[in-house]
């Protein structure tokens, strides 16, 4: 799967789209295929103060439970209720439709740290790599 | 996203089927220090390697497991004293050919570790034994049984184990073996010739509550490889997949299989396991009974029971049980999605006044409590194969 050119990425397998002040929040197709089968998603409320780099969620295959990470700061304005009863949806199309959750930004900056499509792209082929090795 | 099961970097072994594993794009984890393929995504993935072993077939590499051979020296009868001393079912009520679930206790009453003992002969006894425990087992046997007029051997890597396991298994494995399998009941075993290869152990055993066989292989790379082929040709048309351990353990949960270091350790004894059917007390003595006599009379503290998730949530190994007023009063041991039950089901201790089926217990689940209850098991339990029926009356009314 193709990982879209105009979101930004981070080394813990979250993407971003912002769009003006708000940002939405997804889980790579890298990440997906690491957990397996998604069976269970925890996302925060509309009005939830995320932190960079701090857990906001969790997403649970039949096997374990992963944190997700807020890749930029801001306010929750809304979380994906889809999710609640099609958590399988992650697998699916985890860079679309799955989205987690839309965040106000409270600093764009946040953005420039994290990583492009390219980057990412080539920073989950060493990961690969290492998988196999 | 952060996964749960990073793998360390300390030495981990390789059973002699890792190469395939990796072939076939398995998810490898450290299991116990063993590299092991947890789940095969391009055949599926965990949820489908379940189902194919409840309603089909399932072929697992097992050769982590360990074993171990018990014989008589000059003495006959010094390997049954040997392992009757050792464990705690009663051997002497194996006949040749038959093997029983029982396990090694330390003095305490607690667990070395379960353990398959198989029969081979009136002098011969084949031991299988946990992955994970493997070195501690050997020695704890290798110590407790300098009394006794026996030999013990570790065999663990001279195997491969191949566990063939679900309703189609027989069918499976009958092409491939002389061994007329439908003599063979549960938990008994033969020697037969599998894939051309003389006096291989095949055991009705698994470790899913299905029906289903564990053969031993030589385990040289080339006779592994063979064997995985040939097993898989011949299930194909029974669509036969790859399994990996995330399905293993999901299986036996389901099954109320105990899994050493979650329902069984060196700290659980025997009773709070409710283990006590495979717990021969009147067989004479063996290393644990005294303290399981006192712990008896004692009373419990803490009993093992099934839970069932009413509220959203899966509780998880490790998390706190806690009744309404939020006070802890238990762990849960397992827990996991069933993939039959589609439920979210755990494996817990708890009080015995908490035990009974319907009771309430909340599950600490991040900080919140979540309510689940306490209901029988084990969860799933295979269905007693059913007589032929009789033509169904449908047909009868058209006639």
């Amino acid at each position: 799967m193709a990982y879209p050119a105009n979101y930004r990425y981070t080394n813990q397998h979250e993407w971003v789209d912002a769009k003006g002040d708000v940002a939405t929040i997804g889980i790579t197709d890298y990440a997906q295929h690491e957990l397996g089968d998604v069976v269970f998603v925890e996302l925060p409320k509309a009005g939830t103060k995320v932190a960079a780099g701090k857990s906001f969620g969790t997403v649970e295959s039949v096997k374990a439970v992963s944190d997700i990470y807020a890749p930029v700061s801001g306010e929750v304005v809304e979380a994906n209720g889809d999710l609640h009863n099609a958590p399988e949806k992650i697998n699916s199309d985890p860079h679309g439709a799955a989205w987690l959750i839309k965040v106000r930004l409270s600093s764009a900056a946040e953005l420039k740290s994290l990583m492009d499509a390219a980057a990412y792209e080539a920073f989950v082929a060493t990961k690969g790599k290492e998988a196999s090795a | 996203m952060e996964a749960a099961n990073s793998p360390t970097l300390s030495e981990v072994r390789k059973t002699p089927l890792n190469a395939l594993h990796r072939r076939l794009g398995a998810k490898m984890v450290n299991f116990g220090g063993w590299d092991m393929p947890v789940e095969y995504p391009p055949t599926g993935g965990l949820v489908v390697e379940h189902k194919a072993v409840r309603g089909g077939v399932g072929l697992f590499d097992v050769s982590h497991m360990g074993d171990i051979r018990i014989r008589s020296g000059r003495t006959p009868g010094g390997a049954l004293a040997a392992v009757q001393h050792i464990s705690m079912n009663d051997a002497s009520q194996l006949a040749i050919g038959q093997a029983q679930y029982s396990a090694m206790l330390y003095p305490q009453g607690t667990f070395v570790d379960d353990v398959i003992v198989h029969r081979l002969g009136e002098d011969d006894f084949l031991l299988v034994i946990n992955a994970g425990t493997r070195q501690k087992d050997i020695d704890w046997v290798r110590q407790n049984t300098k009394n006794f007029d026996c030999v013990v051997e570790e065999l663990s890597d001279a195997y491969t184990q191949l566990a063939i396991q679900g309703p189609r298994a027989a069918e499976v494995l009958q092409k491939l073996t002389d061994a007329d399998l439908g003599r063979i009941k549960n938990y008994w075993f033969t020697h037969g010739t599998v894939c051309g290869m003389k006096n291989v152990l095949i055991a009705r055993t698994g470790y899913t509550g299905e029906d289903g066989f564990e053969i031993y292989v030589p385990s040289d790379h080339a006779t592994s490889e063979q064997v995985w082929a040939k097993v898989m040709e011949a299930g194909r048309q029974f669509g036969i997949i790859p399994c990996g351990l995330g399905a293993r353990n999901t299986l036996r949960l389901e099954a109320k299989m105990a899994l050493y270091e979650h329902e069984i350790s060196d700290t659980i004894n025997v009773w709070e396991a409710g283990l006590d059917r495979y717990c021969k007390m009147e067989k004479g003595d063996f290393i644990g009974r005294a303290a399981l006599e006192r712990a008896k009379s004692a009373g419990l503290t803490r009993t093992l029971v099934g839970l069932e998730m009413v509220e959203r949530g899966i509780a998880r190994d490790g998390y706190c049980c806690c009744n309404e007023a939020g006070e802890t009063i238990g762990v849960v041991t397992s827990g996991s999605p069933s993939p039959t039950l589609g439920k979210n089901i755990a494996l817990a201790y708890v009080p015995p006044a908490m035990s009974a089926i319907g009771t309430v217990v909340y599950v600490e689940i991040r900080g919140q409590k979540a309510k689940a209850q306490v209901v029988p098991t084990p969860f799933y339990k295979r269905a007693r194969k059913a007589a032929p029926q009789a033509v169904v009356s449908s047909t009868a009314r058209t006639l």
